[in-house]
């Protein structure tokens, strides 16, 4: 597995990320946001956390149009493997690799504590190593993590099995445990092709049991395995 | 020339930035306010005096980045 994790002026989570990544056994390149082309041979793009642009116009609007994102476009037209998380996530939906868009979260404020999640499917690249149902526990830190789609595309993801994540408590139940008022407590979703994944969690976060828990290996581990 | 382009969520598009502040200012007492939605307005400098062009070059500038248009509506005037 060779992963590229793209660093846009004001992601922070990009460190976090990688080594989450090396943890799990992938090498590792970097990408600048200014650069035309993606290291040759990446299996795997991640769009990291952080606040890229500062979160002006709109989270994630203006990284994603930024010169890296039309390799990425292209390398996930390929069939290739991408991974937003949290900002990574936002930048993803605004570069139209994935539907839909992060609003505000309802409550308005910034949400930043553990997270327990359901686990829709356990036979995608990224989940390979979970089992269907599970419930794992990361953590969340947004300020615009509200999933909102229109009803068709809500649908369409519903019914092809495009949820990856929802927020849920320890005992997996759906109902009021959602940070932010997503759709659905939709934490994270998939493309059609099921190689592009965006999520709000952090599961780079938890990976080392000195500091939180390690329930976020599993996806990392999982990519590691698919390529 | 001068434009303004103003971008508003759509109809239906929960909006709790513009909740909160119908309920400051509900709670101010001010007299008559039903509703608020919060947008965004830009106040760009055209280097045209070519109105039609102006605002096929503002249209592109919306669809490309300053409006969702998953979420958000624009319009755009060309003030002169």
């Amino acid at each position: 597995m060779r992963a590229t994790v793209i660093t846009f002026p004001g992601s922070n989570r990009d460190g976090d990320v990688a080594r989450a990544l090396k943890q799990a056994g992938a090498s590792v390149a970097h990408a600048w946001h200014a650069d035309a082309d993606l290291p040759a041979g990446t299996d795997l793009v991640v769009l990291p956390g952080g606040f890229s642009y500062g979160d002006y116009m709109r989270t994630g609007a203006i990284a994603a149009r930024a010169a890296i994102m039309d390799a990425v476009r292209a390398h996930a037209a390929r069939g290739g493997y991408v991974l937003g998380i949290c900002n990574g996530f936002q930048i993803a939906c605004e570069a139209g690799l994935l539907p839909g868009v992060l609003m505000r979260n309802a409550g308005l404020k910034f949400v930043c504590r553990m997270q327990h999640l359901l686990v829709q499917r356990a036979d995608t690249a990224f989940t390979r190593a979970y089992s269907p149902g599970q419930v794992i526990k990361v953590c969340i830190a947004h300020g615009e993590g509200n999933y909102v789609c229109d009803a068709a595309t809500l649908q369409e993801l519903e019914h092809s099995g495009r949820v990856a994540f929802r927020y849920c408590d320890s005992a997996g139940n759906v109902l009021n445990a959602n940070p932010n008022g997503s759709l659905n407590a939709i934490a994270g979703i998939y493309s059609a092709n099921l190689r592009v994944l965006g999520m709000m969690p952090h599961p780079e976060n938890l990976i080392d049991g000195l500091v939180g828990g390690t329930d976020g290996r599993g996806l990392f581990e999982s990519l590691v395995r698919a390529a | 020339m001068k434009a303004r382009v103003t971008v508003t969520l759509k109809n239906g598009v929960l909006d709790p930035q513009g909740k909160a502040i119908e309920g400051a200012l509900k709670s101010f007492g001010i007299e008559g306010i039903g509703s608020v939605r919060q947008g965004k307005v830009f106040d760009i400098e055209v280097e045209t005096a070519d109105r039609t062009r102006a605002e096929a070059m503002l249209k592109e500038a919306c669809e490309k980045l300053l409006a969702n248009l998953v979420v958000e509506n624009y319009t755009i005037e060309v003030l002169g």
